[in-house]
């Protein structure tokens, strides 16, 4: 067996350190071993965006990164984004606006659209389905996800202007 | 998918990574941002007894726009080329193409180095790269040396880099004139089913000077200097487009698979380099 490495991550601001084989890729050790259940395993191939979450600021797909290219690294995932009681506006706006009818998808959506937003805070729907183009939904016809990302810009930009 | 068993490694400087590459010959290989690597591993198509991540490596990272020439290192990434208003500005070829590139989470880490190095068909890059004349540096053990892009594919994966060689940059003449890179594929993430990257100019209106580049269309990407040629001296004229298009069919050699079979290959390489020569021609 090839030797075990000692990694280190921050994975929403907790620190977590363990050892793992090289080959064990990052969406494996977030669900099995940190039990972080929200990014999904979809496709398994780098196509559907369902395990996506946010290494030190980018998008990244962890079924195609090992736990151990991410050492050292800063990992955001759903859990990190909101929960039960203090819902992200995306994820409001996708309650409300019917963004998701199985909701597999729903994890990598909104947390590719955090980072979409961030770029871009008043994306128009050409861009919006041109930065979620690495996210696929088998459910809505992505019609109701353009919506909630808008709508969830609108409030997102609403609140920073009564914040100034 | 869990690919089978290596030894990680993530050396510091490039003389780790030359080290490495010496010590574990052809069980070794390099890494950027893993985006076609990995997936590999993961069918077990790769075998990588001993993965090597270049990502602490310094110095690979830069964007570099010059008076003559444009340097980009190895580990930028796509989505670096997209966001480099520097670069967009004397190359805005470079961005019209990364853009076409997969989607935004692999352009986050696929890397220019990565696409060029890997020499698969199906990359936009190396095409792109031949359409611009750009030069590759490898350095091996020996030292560095510079190979021109459109000497660089020899078949499949197969290139001119040795195996204890490491990719670390591509040098661009600043391009000229008018540009486009356009690109058929069945949804986005998908490979090309024909793609054409062309840098024209004009003088007046006859054309001076035109490159072009097709990609996914051999097993190679393939630098048309008859296609170009047919061009020049024209006022791109229906007849000189359609010449440049034969001269191109001429010269490239699509195989049957879930992208179409040859005929229509060669129909959609046709009609693709039509819109990209007159897309360059607009903006020269």
């Amino acid at each position: 067996m090839s030797k075990k490495m000692h990694i280190k991550l921050k994975v929403n601001g907790k620190d977590e350190e363990f050892l793992a084989e090289p080959r064990e890729l990052l969406i494996y050790t977030l669900r099995e071993r940190l039990n972080i259940t929200g990014p999904h395993i979809g496709c398994e191939t780098s196509h559907c965006g369902a395990c996506t979450v946010t290494i030190n600021g980018k998008s990244v797909k962890s079924c195609t990164m090992f736990a151990a290219q991410a050492d050292g690294a800063e990992i955001t995932t759903i859990e990190g984004i909101g929960g039960p009681d203090d819902l992200h506006p995306l994820q409001e706006a996708f309650k409300e606006h019917h963004g998701l009818q199985c909701g597999y998808c729903t994890p990598g959506m909104i947390t590719r659209a955090t980072k979409l937003l961030e770029e871009n805070p008043n994306p128009s729907e050409e861009e919006i389905r041109f930065g979620m183009a690495g996210n696929i939904c088998r459910c809505t016809g992505y019609q109701n996800i353009v919506k909630s990302i808008q709508a969830a810009a609108a409030e997102m930009n609403a609140a920073k202007e009564a914040a100034e | 998918m869990i690919p089978a068993e290596f030894d990680y490694y993530r050396p510091k400087d490039m003389a780790g990574v030359l080290s490495l590459l010496e010590e574990h010959g052809d069980d070794a290989r390099v890494m950027a941002g893993g985006h076609s690597l990995i997936p590999m591993m993961k069918l077990r198509m790769a075998d990588v007894p001993h993965l090597i991540d270049l990502q602490d490596v310094g110095g690979l990272s830069d964007i570099e726009v010059g008076p003559d020439a444009i340097k980009i290192g190895a580990l930028v990434t796509q989505a670096d080329i997209i966001d480099h208003a520097g670069l967009t500005n004397v190359a805005p070829i470079l961005r019209e193409a990364a853009l076409q590139i997969a989607d935004p989470q692999v352009r986050y880490m696929g890397t220019v180095g990565g696409n060029v190095a890997n020499g698969d068909p199906g990359n936009d890059m190396p095409g792109l790269m031949q359409c611009l004349d750009a030069a590759f540096t490898v350095v091996g053990a020996d030292g560095e040396r510079t190979i021109p892009a459109r000497e660089f594919y020899e078949a499949a994966y197969m290139t001119a880099r040795e195996d204890d060689e490491v990719l670390t940059g591509v040098t661009i003449p600043l391009p000229k004139g008018g540009y486009a890179y356009e690109k058929q594929k069945r949804k986005i993430g998908d490979y090309a089913t024909a793609a054409a990257a062309v840098q024209i100019t004009k003088d007046g209106g006859s054309c001076v000077s035109a490159s072009i580049a097709m990609t996914n269309l051999s097993d190679t990407p393939i630098y048309s200097e008859a296609a170009g040629a047919a061009l020049v001296g024209t006022s791109l004229d229906d007849a000189a487009l359609s010449a440049a298009v034969a001269a191109m069919l001429g010269d490239i050699d699509p195989t049957e698979d879930n992208r179409g079979p040859v005929a229509f290959k060669n129909h959609v390489a046709g009609v693709i380099l039509r819109r990209a020569i007159e897309r360059a021609w607009s903006r020269a």
